[in-house]
Order: C-alpha cells, then structure tokens, then sequence
C-alpha cells in the first residue's frame, strides 16, 4: 500500500484549484482586494484563495499515512496544482477578453492574480506562493495536536477581527480610553484591518492562551467538580447573575449599531421560537410563516398610524394595539390550521407557502389600497410610550425586544414540558399513533398553529414600530425561509437552538453587510456544509439527535458484531 | 477555606461588575436623550486637532482628517436580490466619479465604504444606523429604494450627514410638510411629481391622444409614478381607461394587457422595470387591438438593454427620462470609462444620477474644506448641507441639476422624452431626445 | 382513516365546507358577471387559453422534475429552479454566438437543436453535481435536513451565475423561424413559438411516460421509489438510478428553460425562482410523486392563472385583478387539497408519510 497516493493528491489540488477559480470569477478576489485583513500586507481577496490552499493542503495530509515531511511534500503538490490552475486562469482571461460572458474575467483580475509584475513573471510568483501556501497548510497538519488547535484558533481570530474591524473600531470609538490601542492595533488611512503588529499580537495572545487553557483546563474542571454541592450552585447562580447583568447593560457595552443588530437579530429569535414550536414540537413544516408577521405588523400599522393617508384612522394608542395584533394572528394561525388539518408533509409546506404569498399580495395589491396602503406601504407609525419613555431607538427598543423573547422562551419551554408538548411530540412521531392513543388531533394542531402564530404577530408589531413604515416588500418568502433555516440549523426542537441559529443566521449576516452582494452566496454555500457536517443542528434536543445518531450506533453495532 | 475563598471571589466580582454597570448604566438610564446625545459624536473628532489651529464653528459640528487619512465617504444601495442591478448600476458611477479624482480629494485618498439596503425598510434602517455610528463619514450616496430613504434618513440626517440619492423618486421624501422629509437629504433623480406631469403632458398635448392605460408593477415607485400620470392626464382633460398592475417576476402580461385591449387605450404607460417592462412592450404587439397603440416607459426602462431585449417591439416607443445631449461627449466618456473600468454597460438606469451625485458630495467636500498649513482638513457639516442647497446650474451628466430648499436636485427641466427606433433596437444607444418642456 | 367509522359532524368541516361554498359562489358570480358584460371576445379567451396553454407546459415539464425526484428521495428538491435557470443562462450564450455567427441564420433548425443541447447538457451537470456533492451524503437523514440543503444549494447556484454573468438582463436572439403567427379560421390564430412549446413540451411527456413504463432504467425508478432497500436487494444500483432520475429531471428542465426562453426571453441569475415555485405547485397539485400528475398539475395551473383573474374578479369590479394572480392560483390549490389531501391524481391513502 502506498502511502502517497499521487492520484489522490492531485484530485484534490484540482478541485481546491476549481474553488479557486470560483471564487475569482464570482468576483470576490477583485472585490475584496481592496479590504485588508492585515493593513497594507494582506488583502481579503488573497485571504479567501489562502484559505482554500491551506484547507485544501489539510485535507492533502491527510491522505498522507505518515507524519513527517511527505506530508509536507503532498501539501506543497497540491499547492503547486492549485497555483498552476490559477495560472491558466490568469493566463486566459489574461488572452483573451472573455468579460463579455464573465463579467469578472477582468485586467483588474489579472493584475492582483499576477502581484502587478505581468505574465510570466507573476505567474512564477503565483506557483511558488502556491507551493509555500501548501507546505504551510500541511505541515499545520502534522503538528501536534494541542499546537495545532492553538495555532488555527489564532489564524482564525486574527481573520475575524481583521474582517470585523470596521464595526469594532466603531464600536469601541465611544470608549475615549481606548483610542491609542485601537490606533495601534488597526490600519491607518485606505489601509483598514489588523496593524501589522496588531495582527501578531492577537495571533500570540489566543493561540498561547489557548495552549494555555488546553493545559489547565482539566484541572480547573476538576476543582470545579471537587466542590461541594452548596458552592456550585452557588457558582451556578452566580453565573445566571452575570448573565443577567450582561443583558441588561449589553445596548450601553454594543453601542447604537450592534444594539440595532442584535434587535434584528432578536425578531428573527422571536419569530424563530414560534416556528420551533409549530415546526421542531408538532412537526408541521409551515413556510408560510411570514404571513402572520405581516398580520402583526398590519395590525399595528394601521391601527396606530398618523399619516392620514388610509381611508380609516384609528389612532390607537400601540399598547391598545399590540393585544389587538397578536389577537388577529392567532385567529389567522387557526383560519390557516383548519384547512390543512388532514394535509401532511410537503403538501402542507405548499399550501403554507401559499398563504405567506396570498398576504403578501393581498398587502401589495390596490384592491386593499384604501384601506392598508397596497405598495406604498404604511408610513407615519408612531414610536410607543412606556412609562413616559419614547420606544423609539434601538437602544430602548432592545429592552422591548428582550422582553418579548423572554416571554416567548418562558411560554415555550412551559408548553414543551407540559401535557400539551407531549401531544405535539406524539403528534410529530406518528401522527395515526397520536390519534390512537387519544390525542384530539384538531386542538393539538390548531393549538400549535396558534401559538407560532402568536408570536410571530408579536414580532411583526415590533418591527411595525421599530421601522415607523412598513412595506408588503418586507413580507417576502425569503423571511420564511430564512426562520426554518436557523431552527434547523440550531437544532430542531431545542430551545437554546434558536437562539444559536438566530446569532448564525440572521446576526452574522447582518454584521457581513458589507459582503453585500456575496453574503447569499456565502450564506447559501454554508447551509450546504452546515446540513453535511452536523445535520442535527448546533444545539440539538436530545432525542432528535439520538435519532439521527441510531443510524451510526446501528453501524457501528454490526460492525463490531461482525468483527465478534 | 476554599469554600470561603470562592464566596469571597464571587462577591468581589459581582460588586465590581455592578459598580462598572452603574457607571454604564447612566447612558441607558435616560435613553430618551439618547439622540441629543449623539450630536456631539459628530464633533467628537474635531478634539483631537492641535488646539488653536481650527476651531469649529459650524452648527451640527465638523469632521476633521488629520493628514494621511481618508476622506470618508459612503454608499447605501441595493446590491443583491432582484434589485440588485439597480444598486451595481449606481456603485459602478460611483467608483468611476471616485476614480476621475484620482481617488484622492485635497490630497486625501478617498475611502468608500458601502452597505447593502435590499431595497426594503429594514435594509435601510440598519444600513442607515451603522453609517450614522460612524462619525468620520461626511456623507452618502443612496439609497436607491424610497423605502430604504424613509427608515435611513432619519438616522443619517441627526448624525449630520448628508445624503444624495440617485433613485429615490417618491414626492414624500421632498415634500416639507411630510413627516419624511428630512434635512441633509437630496436627490439627483427626478421627483415622480415632475416625471409623471412632463409624461402626462406629453401624452396629452404633443402626442394629442386623449385615452390612456398605466400599468405598474407593485413597486412605490412605479405606483407613484403612474398616479401622477393618471391624475395629471385626466387633470389635462383626457381620460384613464384602465390602472393596472403586474407583480414583479411575472411573465405573462397578455391577461393583462388584454383587460386594457377592451378599454382601447392610444397610449400605455409603464413606468416599470427590466424585464416585467420588456415583456409588456413584446406581448402588447401580439394582442389584438394594441398592434398599434402607443407605448411608454420612464427612466427605470432607460437603458441600452431594453431595446435591444425587446426587439422590433421597443421601436417607436417613448421614454421619459433624463435629458443626455447625445452630442455632449460626456456621457460617451462616461460610458467608455465604464466599459474600461466596470465592464460592459451599465446595467440599469441611473449610473448618471449617481455619477452626479457623487461629484456633487465631492465638490461639495473640496469646496467647504478648511485646510490647515499641515493638510489637516475640517469639513463643516451644516456648511456642506448649506453648500448643497444652494447649489445651483451644476452641468453634470443628467442636465443642469439645482437643488432647492426640500432637497431635490433635478428641477424636472432636464428631463426629457426619447423616442426609440430600430437604430436603437440594433444597439445604438442613447437615443436622440425626440421633446423637451 | 377515518373514512372506515361515521364521522361527527364537527365545527371545522362545517367551516370548511362554508368556505368553499363561498369561494365557488364567487367564482361562479364573478365569472357570470364578467361574461354578461361582454368586455372580451371569443378570439380573446381563446388567445389567453392558448397562452395559458403554453405557460403551463413549461410548468408541467419542470414540475416533472420535481416529482421525479421527490418520487425516489421523497426530498423537494429546491434548487430544481436553478437548474432550469441554468440550462436557460447558458442555452442564450449558444444561442448569442451563433447568431452573431450567422449560423443561426443559415441553419435555424439546426441552431435551435444546438441549444436545446447545450441548455439541457448545462442543466444535467449542474443537477449530476449537486446530487454528487450535496444530496449523496444525506441519504437517511430527516426530512428537513435534504430540504434545507436544496434550499442553500439554490442560493448558491443562483449567487455564483450572478458573480460569473452579472446582473443586467440578456435577450435571446430572435429567431426568425419561430416568429409570427399561424391562422386558424376566422380572426382566431396562434402564436407559432406557443405551438412550438405545447408541441415539445408534450412530446417530452410522453417521452418520459414510456421511459418511465417501458425501459429498464424506468422500470428500476419506480422500484426505487416504492422501496429502495428491495430494489437494492434485488440487484438494481440505488445510486445509479437516483442519478439517472435527476439527469431525466434535469434535461427536462433544462429543455424546459429554453422554451421559456423562446417565449419570453430574458434571462436574469433569478429568473428560476417564480417558475420554479409555480412548478413546485403544480406538481403538488396533481399530487406530488406522481408524473401524469405533474403535467396535469401544470396545465391547470397555466391556464387558471391566464383565465383566472380576468374570468372571475373582472366582473366584481376589483382594481387591477391580474395582480391577485397567485391568490387565485393558491386559493384554488387549497381548495383542491382541501377535498383531495394529496392532490388530483395523488394516492387516495396518505400511507406513505410524507
């Protein structure tokens, strides 16, 4: 058996050579060549090619079975393939002017792949940087564990503070203190990102206090497990208290623009508890879920709006018209639930998705002009009052918002152990067996419609008074979509899930702005990898991930009672 | 002991921790005052010039970039989802308006740092918040969507920055009585007030047709233009047979354009976009009873692609939009430093508007500069607002553009109507204005 | 199953009984009315029928997709839109070239043969990879996770043509033979390029039909799909048959994307998108799994948005009635549903749980 698999190696060099080319024409190198990760050194554009190689030569060691410079060697192959490929690239958009078709095979393109010295030359650079990038990637491989764990995590950190700079520098501007070590730590002038010295200085700082915590870890573990029952509650307390604490003060410590997004962030938590309830406990796919977030937010809109523009004023106080909203999706969620009582699976997905677009145009058309705006929208919504305070920035909006969540975390983690939680747990197992065993299928559903329903009406009230206008255009599927997607990414079922998959999913993105028009790429490329790597999501319910786990201990039973 | 110890710890920590939030917590504590707070941010960077060199004077404070610094400039526009040619069409002009500088002013480089709004509320509400937490920027260009400028503008306009749209056509954003209208906004697009009433007089007095049909597409901006139209024509003494709407991503118009067949409408009027407004003027020749009727489109149809995707359709059709002296070499040079630095053409219609508009935020910049011995540069923010509203006969690339008091740039008499022929279908493009008012 | 013991009476049926009744009542009201007032023609309905026609063949074909796929795997395949946006992207660069060629001028049959070709080879390679890389490893998996990869892989498919092709939109050439009209008698005639669809788009069923029924390869596709751990047993290659599957699926819509094409076309990064979600309706419709169905469903579908909106909300006198298109189309889905729970020609017993 070999233990270089020529083969192999350069299949994988091809396919990271493939990604590379990817990457170029989609426009991201060009694009990104003017952001700096580390200022003046490194741009982002070259940081997504360095990237690939240096996953692409991981995996390339990998099928190395040995530890010690063939490893090296491998990596160093594949670099050089990928290189190669990138030069035939840079060579034919360099040839020929292909932009009529590929609007990205640009001059531009060939000189940042070339480093500005021209084609052979360039190219020459381009190979050996290949193969140095590779030898790198691998020899990460082959070093021992713990180091290798540190020296990754400090190459990551220093990706992330370099990609996030802009929002900490303006996050951190507020702090008069911090005004020397930010000058220090980031660029000057056009070049943004990590200060050179800055970037080594995070790098050293995470990967040795990381090596540092591997070591100590245990011990602290250990010490923790040691005390006695009274002082680790007490440490436990302690911890909620903190955490507490952080909640409370997290809009003066984000600052304006992070306490925006983490109020964005927050609807999606909101809706996304309301889904997990409807789709992760009872097991119905709704993906027309907007359509009651759009109820709320109509409700609220025309109810309380002083534009004067719509054939009926009200005038409402907000507090008069939140019970009102959140009324009427509940009685919406039921409307959608009777007709889809003896509907399953995917049938009930599209005549979900049906709904979601029937409010979505019913919103958008002139038919309902005179009475909810049609696509102008309502404007002119008036911030809410509590208790003498005007809601209306992001900062107090926050506390609104945190409430709602509480009160959607505490609702739905009292319903999931109660006995209507395990009716909806029957109800997503088998829902001919639910019926059997007594369940009243008709409640038990219309009740999970309801309450999704519920709160996310709440949210869209929210988000009525967050924004003061609201548009249909803010009603697309898209919302859906993008719920079920953190709930599953989260983890179906589980509570803590959604408060993950909403920082993943609609958090992160919301920081990446500035992808722009890369973050659906990004984000749609990630949902990919997220389903094959960890299908159970990043925090999921215990059962639903023994489930998906049988399969593998099934496996791993026959295996083991073949070898017997 | 160890016991105690950890209690002993625990209580330090939790007693620091509420006295460092105490001391936070005074911020929050009021948050009504929060935006006044915000102000002086804005001043903020003017404390760490060298005292006495500059001081700072004006109303709603001053950015000041110390050597070696970037003036810092912004976009807002939507560049991914369905709108988002509208939003690479105006980021191409403004890279090309930057690029003409040499990417420098005053002898600073120019930094341009730019968000995504999704053509929708909450785009431009975060867009808007992130750029108004930055006090170094001095001002924006965006947004394209008017729903992006209701939610931003708010927040960009009390950080002191000033922002020039090259799209937003709603009257609302303009209008002084309006709770939208906001200071330190200004548009270079037209104002569907005027599009809509030159479109309408155009129809009713040059063309002499007295029937007309509107279609829109769901869009404010669209639905917006075609009211005036349809008021202003009725208005003029002619009248309206049909006010119909699409929804956009929709491809067969013929149900539609059949309703409006039975009404016998002389001319269409689609203020729409590519490709829903492609599709109307194609199919409309295949239904029976509009083989001949007349066809027209404003500003969101204006570009070289929709004659050339509409084919012997688009021929004979009118576009209202901005008046581009095909003679003038300006827009050939624009367009020829597109194809150089962008490639190909611009893929929608208001790369002109953001052209201008970026060069009107950057002579607004060079002009209300005060520059120390040293190159330090001191911008007053209510002075470049000042700068922008009394802007007056700026020649650029959309016609002479004068602001008035409400912000809006494009007095409506640089617009004008273009007729297309099958030169045009063929590739030429622009096409030669065919009226002015 | 509950069909076997006397059923109460219950609020909710009544309520839905008193729902459709109301919706019929308006269909029918709404149609009378706008018979009565004698707004179209004959010739009119006739052209929108056509149209819708045309329209839902091209629904049907990438509905068929859908099915077939959702038939073997029991996953909706979401990214099925990009892979018919993908066959039309790149048929337009063939059919660009050899226009500018004057190919396309000296051999139009030939031309449009070559990019039916191209698109539909486009679209088999894009479907081949996807199965390859994101759906072959979820095999097994819960329901939600093959759906919730399908829908990031039609993120993906979509973002990386708008990063290679860029966002302005792009005509196809016109094509001289397939322009213009034949006449039918009296003032009725029809589009020669809507002939053209209904004709291929029904020569591609039935194709599919008795490949599915006659050939090997189709024989071995239903016997995966009513059971894939039998099949395998008794010596079919489950893998290579749900490749085959999509490849079908794939070429379909690929071919389909062309026609689409033909009729309207301009092609976007996001045009898949509402045709795809049509398509995922009408197969549903005729009840998903099913490919008679899915054409069917198609059909319905294209010409119930053409008549639908004119037909029945004109005479009620609803501003801008086209707009409500999907409300009608939906509504009726439901309605379907409703009194058929897996569509038209779907299993009358939910056994299967889907």
């Amino acid at each position: 058996m070999s233990t270089f698999d020529w083969k192999k190696i350069l299949q994988i060099g091809l396919i990271g050579g493939i990604v590379g080319v990817l990457i170029a024409l989609v426009g991201m190198v060009e694009e990104f060549n003017e952001r700096d990760i580390i200022a003046g050194t490194l741009t982002m554009g070259w940081t997504m090619l360095i990237l690939t190689v240096l996953v692409m030569a991981y995996f390339v060691a990998g099928t190395v079975k040995a530890h010690s410079w063939l490893n090296v060697a491998a990596g160093a192959l594949s670099g050089a393939v990928f290189s190669v490929v990138m030069s035939l690239l840079t060579w034919m958009v360099d040839s020929f002017d292909l932009r009529q078709t590929l609007v990205n095979a640009s001059p531009s393109l060939v000189k940042i792949l070339t480093f500005e010295q021209g084609i052979p030359n360039g190219l020459i650079t381009l190979i050996v940087a290949g193969i140095v990038v590779g030898a790198v990637g691998s020899a990460i491989f082959i070093l021992p564990e713990r180091i290798r764990k540190a020296v990754t995590l400090g190459l990551g950190m220093v990706a992330f503070l370099g990609l996030m700079q802009d929002i900490i520098q303006v996050s951190l501007a507020g702090f008069e203190g911090l005004s020397d070590a930010i000058a220090w730590m980031f660029g000057r002038g056009i070049e943004n990102g990590l200060s050179v010295a800055g970037a080594i200085t995070v790098f050293l700082v995470v990967s040795v206090s990381n090596l540092l915590w591997d070591t100590n870890a245990p011990k602290v573990n250990a010490r923790i497990e040691k005390l006695p029952q009274k002082s680790r509650r007490s440490l436990k307390w302690f911890g909620y208290g903190m955490l507490f604490l952080v909640i409370i003060y997290l809009p003066a410590i984000l600052g304006l623009y992070l306490t925006e997004v983490v109020n964005s962030t927050g609807l999606f938590i909101l809706m996304g508890l309301g889904l997990n309830i409807v789709v992760g406990f009872a097991g119905l796919l709704d993906l027309g879920y907007v359509a009651f977030y759009a109820i709320g937010a109509y409700t609220v809109g025309v109810l309380t709006n002083l534009s004067g523009e719509l054939t009926s004023s009200f005038g409402w106080n907000f507090w008069f018209a939140l019970p009102a909203a959140v009324a009427l999706a509940v009685i919406a969620g039921v409307m959608l639930g009777i007709p889809v009582l003896n509907m399953r699976g995917d049938y009930l997905a599209i005549v979900t998705l049906g709904f979601g677009e029937i409010i979505r145009i019913l919103a958008l058309s002139d038919f309902l002009k005179p009475h909810i705006g049609g696509s102008q929208g309502i404007v002119n919504i008036p911030p809410p009052k509590f208790l003498e305070v005007l809601v209306n920035n992001p900062q107090t909006l926050y506390y609104f918002i945190v409430a709602g969540a509480v009160l959607a975390l505490f609702t739905s983690q009292r319903l999931r152990d109660s006995r209507l939680g395990r009716s909806w747990k029957a109800l997503r197992e088998d829902e001919d067996v639910a019926q059997a065993m007594g369940i009243n299928l008709v409640a038990t559903k219309l009740m999970a419609f309801a309450t999704g329903a519920a709160f996310s009406g709440l949210s869209g009230s929210i988000l009525a008074v967050k924004l003061g206008t609201i548009y249909p255009h803010s009603f697309a599927l898209l919302i859906s979509i993008n719920v079920l997607a953190l709930i599953i990414v989260g983890g179906m079922g589980s509570i803590p899930g959604v408060f993950v998959g909403g920082l993943l999913l609609a958090g992160v993105p919301e920081l990446l702005r500035e992808f722009a028009e890369y973050r659906l790429l990004i984000y749609g490329a990630l949902l990919v990898v997220m389903m094959q790597v960890r299908p159970e999501g990043f925090w999921p319910e215990a059962t639903h991930k023994r489930e998906l786990h049988e399969a593998d201990e099934e496996a791993r039973l026959t295996a083991e009672g073949q070898e017997a | 002991m160890n016991k105690r110890l950890l209690a002993l710890l625990t209580l330090l920590v939790i007693a620091s921790m509420a006295l460092a939030a105490c001391g936070g917590g005074a911020a929050t504590e009021a948050p009504a005052e929060e935006p006044a707070a915000e102000e002086p941010a804005a001043e903020e960077p003017a404390a760490e010039e060298p005292a006495g060199a500059f001081e700072c004077t004006d109303a709603i404070g001053c950015v000041s970039i110390a050597p070696g610094d970037p003036i810092h400039i912004a976009y807002a526009l939507t560049v991914s989802g369905a709108t988002a040619s509208l939003g690479e069409d105006s980021k191409g002009a403004i890279e090309i308006a930057i690029a003409d500088r040499g990417g420098e002013l005053l002898g600073h480089p120019i930094e341009l740092s730019g968000e995504d709004t999704l053509c929708n509320a909450e785009g431009g509400q975060a867009a808007g918040t992130k750029i108004s937490a930055d006090a170094t920027i001095i001002g924006v260009i965006g947004t394209n969507c008017s729903s992006e400028a209701r939610a931003a503008m708010p927040l960009i306009s009390q950080a002191g920055m000033v922002m020039i749209s090259p799209s937003n056509t709603n009257p609302d954003l303009t209008d002084p009585s309006h709770p939208d209208q906001h200071d330190g906004y200004f548009r270079t697009a037209h104002n569907d007030l005027f599009q809509g009433r030159i479109a309408a007089e155009f129809a009713y007095n040059e063309l002499g047709v007295r029937k007309a049909a509107t279609i829109h597409d769901g869009s404010p901006y669209a639905e917006s233009l075609q009211r005036v139209f349809a008021e202003v024509f009725a208005e003029l003494g002619g009248e309206v047979t049909a006010q119909e709407a699409i929804n956009v991503g929709d491809t067969d118009m013929k149900p539609v354009l059949t309703s409006i067949a039975t009404g016998a409408p002389e001319i269409i009027y689609f203020p729409i976009f590519e490709p829903e407004g492609n599709l109307i003027a194609a199919q409309s020749r295949e239904v029976a009873g509009l083989e001949t009727v007349l066809l027209m489109g404003a500003d969101g149809l204006f570009a070289d692609t929709f004659p050339e995707a509409t084919g012997s359709a688009a021929d004979g059709m009118y576009l209202s939009g901005p008046y581009v002296d095909v003679n003038d070499s300006a827009y050939g040079e624009f367009l020829a430093k597109w194809a150089d630095q962008i490639g190909g053409v611009p893929p929608s219609g208001f790369h002109a508007h953001a052209y201008d508009a970026t060069n009107m935020l950057l002579n607004g910049i060079e002009e209300v500069a005060v520059v120390d011995a040293d190159g330090t540069v001191h911008i007053g923010r209510q002075a470049l607002r000042d700068y922008l509203y009394g802007l007056s006969n700026y020649d650029g690339l959309t016609g002479n553009l004068t602001c008035n008091e409400n912000g809006d740039c494009a007095t409506g008499e640089a617009l004008g109507v273009f007729k297309l022929s099958t030169e045009e279908v063929n590739g030429a493009w622009p096409p030669p204005v065919f009226w002015q008012p | 199953m509950q069909s076997y013991r006397i059923r109460r009476i219950n609020w909710t049926d009544l309520f839905m009984w008193l729902v459709g009744a109301a919706l019929l009542a308006l269909i029918i009201g709404g149609s009378y009315l706008t018979l009565q007032q004698g707004k179209y023609t004959a010739v009119q309905w006739f052209d929108l029928a056509v149209f819708g026609l045309a329209q839902g063949s091209v629904y049907a074909l990438i509905a068929l997709g859908y099915t077939l796929v959702y038939g073997i795997l029991r996953m909706i395949n979401f990214a099925h839109s990009e892979i018919f946006m993908g066959g039309a992207f790149i048929g337009y660069f063939a059919a660009t070239s050899m226009q500018r060629s004057g190919f396309m001028e000296a051999n139009p049959y030939l031309g449009i043969v070559i990019i039916f070709l191209v698109a539909m080879t486009t679209s088999v390679i894009i479907a081949v990879l996807l199965e390859r890389i994101a759906y072959r490893p979820l095999r097994g998996a819960p329901r939600l996770v093959p759906l919730i990869t399908a829908i990031g892989a039609s993120y993906f498919l979509q973002y990386v043509f708008r990063g290679f092709f860029g966002t302005q939109n792009r005509a196809y050439p016109e094509i001289a033979v397939i322009k213009g009209t034949f006449p039918l008698f009296g003032d009725f005639q029809i589009q020669k390029i809507q002939v053209i669809v209904i004709i291929a788009a029904a020569l591609m069923m039935a194709f599919l039909a008795v490949f599915v029924q006659y050939t090997k390869t189709g024989k071995a596709m239903r016997a995966v799909s009513e059971d894939k751990s039998v099949a395998a047993l008794m010596g079919i290659d489950v893998d290579k048959i749900i490749v085959s599957t999509f490849v079908l699926g794939a070429a379909l819509a690929g071919a389909a994307g062309v026609l689409y094409s033909f009729m309207f076309r301009i092609v976007t990064f996001y045009m898949g998108f509402i045709p795809g979600l049509k398509a995922f309706t009408a197969a549903v419709l005729g009840g998903i799994g099913n490919p008679p169905g899915a054409m069917l469903g198609g059909l319905f579908l294209g010409i119930f948005e053409s008549l639908g909106p004119t037909l029945f909300l004109d005479g009620l006198g609803i501003p801008a009635p086209y707009q409500l298109k999907d409300v009608i189309a939906f509504t009726m889905l439901v309605m379907v549903l409703i009194f058929r729970p897996t569509g038209i020609l779907g299993e009358r017993l939910s056994k299967t749980k889907a």
